[in-house]
């Protein structure tokens, strides 16, 4: 019986840590072009995530 | 007409006003570029490879979804004309593409939804898993554990239905203040009672609840309402390319006499504009220096150029073809001509808004019923001697199991499917109840010029006319842009171009060859004898000798065809153009068409589709001109072509890209096919209601129930509108 006392909240966490997953996928614009991923996979050379080197630096 | 627009030479300029600082250091500079052609991973890397070779150039990523390349680069602005030369010559014409505020809000509200969808989800599966866990243990589990499972079950759905209800709560509430029932009135109340009723239950430690119910509604119904939303967005997207693929930049004359490139949108009224040959008049105003003809197809539906003098109202979407004219920017005053068709516009889309798509009759039709159902159970238990908790429990179990989760997924399942294959075939369609329209449509009614026909003049009598002097009369079209001189120089292919051609105004084209004067033009101007008859021509004069160049605007490929399929489909056709008399009876002779009017102004065509609505019938109008916009949008429904005028693509409902009239048979078996599909989905929706409610009336409903009976009906109307992806 006390094993739901930490499975409940174990599954909880995994749950939530999917949807935070999803939020940032949403957030960092991963669902913009579908068509152009699938394609891209296509392509021979290393394709880089989009990186904004602005951004990475500060 | 599209080869009068776009010279590489503005293009250049335009991209350069288009260029804009990004954010950040560096001296960044960012542009978007709509591109056409790209389809596979194979042009992603011939794009975006050469463009990272080219000195500068940070960063270009094509999306291949929308068409879209945005490039960031140092340099100066004038380097976004290189991007586009280079984009030509690997064969993808390119654009610069301004974006606008609205797309933005737009793909705001999808996040949003996407967001909501993922916590609906999420709190759905880890609900359901207690839930399930509760069913299962039915029997063995004590009481207190399950009303704990209740308890975490609730701590799980309320927030997530605070957040995920949100946008139907506010739709709802927003409908019942402007006293209107939509489907988001029954479908909050059922989420809201639901958790209402099972936060009492289980405090009261009774044992049912129904969060499961109604987190698992709203999910279903975010999945229609996101993909509602993503389709309106993505047909709004194409549009906007259109609109970016038309000539936006226009030459303004500063106070200094300098000539600057900059952005229609930038343009004042009282604004000097320069127009060169060639160019597409950017606004409207006044032409207030220089004379020459300009060609107005899009807008009055001639095909004949018009004659510009100082004075003369100017249109946007007129192309001067000639010489260069100074135009006096013009705000639209009360009595213009595009005052009157924007006023026009207005009154037929007011009228448009009277329609009232499917979903909404039925949620009229339905939320009273509902509302009436549960209230007779509430009674009904009363009088059979049922407790109080007895009869609230099952009225309020009525409305839960009614909520139209199916029937709120009938109508956007369906549209996006089927405006989704319609997109893939080159046809926008611009809202969903469009299509619902199109079904509904009973008579056709076509303009002419630029819809049936190509809108601009060829050469019909070339086999009357001597190789030797269609050369001779092409050496001299080639320089000019007039659309008889473009017609001529298309017919001999391309040569040569004479030497200090002149060109005047109204008259025609002269140049001395061998020594000769040679002159190609109007009878007059050629010293010809004028024929007589009604027909489109220039005469070639050299030596004293004249030959008659007969011309005429060209039916579109497939024009009869369409035709002869949408009778088939039980859309007669009729033509109403704004053309003379003659060419109008001559293209409805060669489209076997016997009922056409001619010479209509933008009033008549209004009066005729009034007449047919009076009649009872609800006719569809396609056009393409300035002078069709007030009728496409006083028709029950409407398409325009991709060239056609700004004004008419905002006021049609469906847009055909690439002007295939072929595609217009194709749309309307797509609206036919969807809204057979429509209607079995609403009568699979009413079966499972038919099954349901006595269930809930006669108290026989458990949270499993419930939970069975909504999903099961929402993936069956799902996987009926999917059907129409494959016929």
């Amino acid at each position: 019986m006390t094993a739901i006392l930490w499975l409940i909240p174990a599954a909880l966490a995994l749950g939530a840590l999917g949807l935070a997953a999803f939020i940032w996928t949403t957030r960092s614009g991963q669902y913009d072009d579908l068509e152009g991923a699938a394609e891209r996979i296509l392509m021979e050379d290393d394709d880089k995530p989009i990186v904004d080197e602005d951004e990475e630096r500060r | 007409m599209a080869a009068l627009d776009g010279h590489g030479f503005d293009l250049r300029e335009e991209a350069g006003a288009h260029v804009r600082a990004a954010d950040g250091a560096g001296g960044l500079k960012s542009l978007d570029l709509a591109v056409e052609g790209a389809r596979c991973a194979a042009c992603i890397q011939k794009i975006e490879g050469a463009l990272h070779k080219m000195d500068g150039v940070k960063q270009a990523r094509l999306n291949l979804s929308t068409g879209r390349l945005a490039v960031s680069f140092q340099g100066a602005d004038q380097r976004a004309g290189d991007f586009i030369d280079t984009l030509d010559r690997l064969g993808y014409p390119a654009r610069p593409y301004a974006a606008g505020a609205v797309k933005e809000s737009q793909s705001r509200e999808e996040k949003r939804l996407l967001r909501a969808l993922g916590v609906a989800g999420f709190a759905m599966m880890n609900v359901m898993l207690l839930s399930i866990s509760v069913w299962a243990g039915e029997g063995e589990m004590d009481l207190a554990t399950k009303t704990l499972l209740h308890w975490i079950s609730g701590l799980i759905a309320l927030p997530a239905v605070a957040y995920a209800g949100a946008p139907f709560f506010e739709s709802g509430w927003k409908s019942l203040r402007a006293r209107q029932v939509n489907m988001d009135v029954p479908i909050s109340l059922a989420v809201l009672l639901a958790c209402v009723l099972s936060v009492y239950e289980t405090a009261m430690g009774h044992g049912e609840a129904y969060f499961d119910a109604a987190v698992m509604l709203l999910f279903f119904l975010l999945i229609g309402r996101w993909l509602d939303v993503r389709l309106r967005a993505r047909a709004g997207q194409a549009a906007r390319d259109l609109a970016a693929l038309q000539a936006r930049i226009a030459h303004r004359i500063g106070a200094d006499g300098a000539v600057t490139a900059v952005p229609a949108s930038d343009i004042a009224p009282g604004d000097r504009l320069l127009v060169q040959p060639g160019e597409r008049f950017a606004v409207d105003g006044v032409v207030v220096e220089g004379e020459g003809p300009v060609d107005a197809a899009l807008v009055t539906g001639e095909t004949a150029p018009v004659e510009m003098t100082p004075g003369a109202d100017a249109y946007s979407g007129m192309v001067n073809l000639s010489r260069p004219l100074t135009l006096q920017a013009s705000a639209a005053s009360a009595d213009s001509l595009l005052a009157e068709i924007a006023r026009l516009v207005e009154a037929g889309e007011q009228s448009r808004s009277k329609y009232v798509r499917y979903a909404d009759l039925a949620a009229r039709a339905y939320v009273p019923a509902v509302f009436a159902m549960s209230a007779l159970t509430w009674a009904g238990w009363l009088v059979v001697g049922g407790s109080m908790h007895d009869a609230i429990m099952n009225a309020i179990a009525v409305l839960i199991i009614t909520c139209p989760c199916a029937m709120a997924l009938v109508a956007p399942a369906v549209q996006v499917v089927a405006c989704g294959r319609l997109f893939k075939s080159g046809v926008l369609v611009k809202s969903g109840d469009a299509l619902e329209r199109l079904a509904d449509a009973d008579y056709a009614l076509f303009d002419k010029t630029g819809t049936l026909t190509e809108g601009k003049p060829v050469l019909v009598n070339a086999e009357a006319i001597s190789r030797g002097d269609l050369e001779l009369a092409a050496t001299l079209a080639r320089a000019s842009r007039h659309p008889l001189s473009r017609a001529v120089a298309a017919a001999a292919g391309p040569g040569p171009v004479a030497a200090d051609v002149s060109e005047e105004p109204g008259g025609g084209l002269a140049a001395q060859i061998d020594e000769a004067e040679v002159r190609f033009g109007s009878a007059a101007f050629a010293g010809a004898q004028a024929s007589g008859d009604a027909a489109l021509d220039a005469w070639l004069s050299v030596d004293g000798r004249a030959v008659r160049f007969v011309f005429a605007d060209r039916l579109r490929a497939h024009a009869a065809e369409t035709i002869a399929a949408l009778a088939g489909a039980g859309l007669p056709a009729e033509m109403l153009s704004g053309d003379r008399k003659a060419p109008v009876a001559k293209t409805a002779a060669a489209l076997g068409l016997d009922r056409f009017s001619a010479g209509l102004k933008p009033q008549d065509k209004i009066a005729r589709i009034d007449a047919l609505k009076a009649e009872g019938k609800k006719p569809l109008m396609v056009g393409d001109g300035l002078n069709d916009a007030p009728a496409l949008s006083a028709a029950h429904v409407s398409i325009s072509m991709g060239s056609a005028a700004d004004i008419s693509r905002s006021a049609a409902d469906l847009v055909i890209q690439g002007d295939h009239l072929e595609a217009l048979p194709r749309a309307r078996a797509v609206a036919k096919a969807s809204k057979a599909r429509m209607m079995e989905n609403f009568a699979l929706a009413n079966l499972y209601n038919a099954v349901a409610v006595p269930l809930a009336v006669f108290g026989l409903v458990d949270p499993l129930v419930a939970a069975i009976a909504m999903s099961s009906s929402s993936i069956v109307v799902m996987l009926n509108a999917l059907r129409l992806a494959r016929a």
